[in-house]
């Protein structure tokens, strides 16, 4: 390269233009053409319904109390399912952080329901669950209940199905986090006279909750957006009405586009701040390098 | 923490699988000793260290605190101090919780353990960084927060596993000062591990020197210095001329060597068998008449030069004089009976 092409990179770099950022224009053409555009599109399109003023999708979906129940209802079944995918991922993944006999079979059964599918995770739910699956045979023949346990078609049915699928993913961040702390930071405590649970309570999870916070987002937005379990396993018209059934109802079942968009940006909304709570509490929490020292 | 008498390890050995990396260690360590385990890399000095601390357990062996069977007991209940190789100070604390931590663990009373945490940060010099994360700390620093975490629980005894390794050389002299005042002023019994000779002679009460997971030799610094049990700890500790030879009536025939010469025997020799004759380079003296050597090439070492010289029988020897050389002088050269010190090979 010829040293006056090299001065112009040098003098372009000082001004924060580095020509290898080009590279980057695939990956945000990509990002606006899939993701921008429709967003907006969706604005614009909860903005101009078939009558009333520009917000009258958004005044409908509030005033009445059937859509607007729908985010409460989709955060009651969200965040427990989040919650506890997180805290059941978290003991696991402590006990499976060293090396042992048979970690990798292990690992790749916990992993395998991400590979189910929603469907078949329904399907099997109902089987399993339902009111003359193994489960409930098993519960009446050893007398341990006189009538079937509903499991399925109501709450309980999507909860279980939100933490088959979301576990996994859970658990897999939270492994990778814990192998990122430095194991000899336990064996210091260890040293100075700290148990387990001291361990564990007063090193480890300090380390590792910034990991739970961004875990927990993630199994969350994957949870607020359940829409097949909720109309396969769950009681789609009552307990488990979601967001995304409403905005599903408004579009193919009323025509109502407006609405639709409009329940749609809302529970964009729902979600964003959610996540923003969770990340502000976060950014209150230690989060740098997890290693014991340098060297 | 109780205080003990001796601390016995018996026949500790630990396997990785099939391969052992520490093989029967025998050593009784008592209160106050300061004890340097010395050796090459990945002859089993922190293996020896972590099987002390609890960190791992024992293939073989046991470790007795004067009476109490220890090895089976989890580092937690042990009471020792220990001092990683790579500090291990808890990232999410300050310099200040960091040292107290071991206090906390132990319930020592909010207000002596503020104390007694303010009083050893004192002692490591860091008053101005106590309320810092480790990651703002240099080196150096980190190292004194960790040997601070370390002492203020006043443990029985202290476990060092090569701290000064990753600091600049001169932080390393003032840090090894530092260290050794610390084990005197408060009365510490200090077991410290390291591969470098020069710092494991100037600190410790006795050494240990292992090779390949076994001991090759227990005892003071002067001990192992000029009487090296065998030609590994003798290669380890500085003595650069390792001559093959074998053995002849009272003196040795060096094999590369025209003439006899006598030295000290190390161990049992017969005659006729085959030996090696050792001695360090600062040790073989210049004097006009001795065996004619050829300078091959001369390091300048600021007082002295290091040399290394060709006899006319092509044997290479390692030299250090203060006399100035250079490549193609010829000089004469004696080993001092005294000093060059014979083993069976
Ligand atoms: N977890 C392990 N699994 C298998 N082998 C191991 C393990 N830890 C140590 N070893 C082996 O045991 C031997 C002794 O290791 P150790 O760590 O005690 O060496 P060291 O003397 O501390 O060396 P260094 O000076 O390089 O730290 C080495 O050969 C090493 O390869
Ligand atoms: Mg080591």
């Amino acid at each position: 390269m010829s040293t006056a092409t090299l001065a112009a990179r040098h003098r372009l770099a000082e001004r924060g233009i580095d020509p290898q950022l080009f590279l980057l224009i695939p990956a945000t053409v990509f990002v606006v053409a899939l993701f921008i555009y429709p967003f907006c599109y969706g604005i614009a399109v909860s903005l101009q319904p078939a009558q009333g003023g520009a917000l009258a999708a958004y005044r409908a979906f509030f005033t009445d109390a059937y859509q607007r129940d729908t985010i409460a209802t989709t955060l009651a079944i969200s965040l427990p399912a989040a919650l506890f995918n997180v805290l059941a991922a978290v003991p696991i993944a402590y006990r499976m952080r060293g090396r042992f006999r048979g970690k990798r079979l292990l690992t790749i059964i916990l992993v395998v329901p991400i590979t189910l599918g929603t469907v078949l995770t329904a399907e099997g739910l109902l089987n399993f669950l339902g009111p003359t699956g193994w489960f409930n045979r098993v519960l009446l023949s050893t007398g341990l209940a006189d009538r079937p346990v509903t499991l399925t078609h109501n709450y309980w049915g999507v909860f279980f199905s939100l933490v088959i699928t979301g576990f996994p993913f859970a658990f897999l961040l939270v492994l990778s986090y814990l192998s990122g702390i430095d194991p000899s930071l336990e064996r210091a405590a260890a040293t100075l006279g700290a148990g387990w649970a001291q361990r564990f309570f007063r090193i480890t999870l300090p380390l590792l909750a910034p990991g739970l916070a961004t875990t927990f987002c993630l199994t969350f937005v994957l949870a607020f957006s359940v829409f097949p379990s909720a109309i396969l396993v769950g009681d789609p018209s009552g307990s488990t009405r979601v967001i995304s059934v409403a905005a599903y109802e408004a579009a193919y079942v009323r025509y109502d586009y407006a609405a639709a968009s409009a329940a749609a940006i809302v529970m964009g909304a729902v979600e964003l701040v959610v996540i923003s709570i969770v990340l502000g509490l976060r950014s209150l929490l230690y989060t740098g390098s997890t290693a014991g020292g340098k060297g | 923490m109780t205080g003990f008498e001796t601390l016995r390890l018996d026949g500790v050995t630990r396997r990785f699988g099939d391969a052992d990396a520490l093989t029967g260690l025998d050593l009784e360590i008592r209160r106050g000793e300061f004890i340097a385990l010395l050796g090459p890399s990945g002859c089993g000095k922190s293996t020896a260290l972590n099987c002390l601390a609890g960190l791992l357990p024992l293939s073989d062996g046991s470790i007795w605190r004067d009476g109490t069977r220890l090895d089976t007991l989890p580092p937690e209940r042990r009471g020792f101090g220990m001092v990683f190789q790579n500090y291990a100070l808890f990232p999410h604390l300050s310099v200040r919780n960091n040292v107290a931590f071991g206090l906390k663990m132990r319930g020592v009373p909010r207000a002596q353990a503020r104390r007694r945490t303010e009083d050893a940060i004192r002692l490591v010099h860091l008053e101005e960084h106590a309320g810092k994360l480790p990651g703002q700390l240099s080196g150096g620093q980190q190292q004194r927060v960790a040997i601070a975490r370390a002492v203020v629980v006043e443990p029985s005894l202290v476990l060092m596993d090569e701290p000064l390794s990753n600091l600049d050389a001169k932080l390393r002299l003032e840090m090894r000062t530092e260290i050794r005042r610390l084990h005197q002023n408060l009365g510490l019994t200090t077991v410290y591990v390291t591969h470098d000779q020069e710092e494991a002679l100037s600190m410790a009460d006795r050494l240990v020197v292992l090779r390949a997971g076994r001991v090759q030799q227990i005892g003071t610094p002067e001990q192992v210095h000029t009487r090296p049990a065998n030609r590994h700890v003798a290669d380890f500790m500085g003595f650069r001329n390792l001559l093959p030879g074998r053995s002849v009536d009272d003196h040795f025939k060096i094999n590369d060597l025209g003439v006899r010469v006598s030295g000290t025997s190390v161990g049992e020799i017969h005659k006729g068998d085959p030996v090696v004759a050792a001695i360090r380079p600062e040790d073989v003296l210049l004097r006009p008449g001795g065996f004619e050597v050829t300078v091959e090439v001369a390091e300048y070492h600021g007082r002295e030069i290091a040399a290394e010289v060709r006899t006319t029988d092509g044997l290479t020897l390692h030299l250090r004089t203060s006399q100035r050389l250079a490549p193609g002088d010829k000089v004469g050269v004696d080993l001092p009976a005294d000093r060059l010190l014979v083993f069976p090979a």
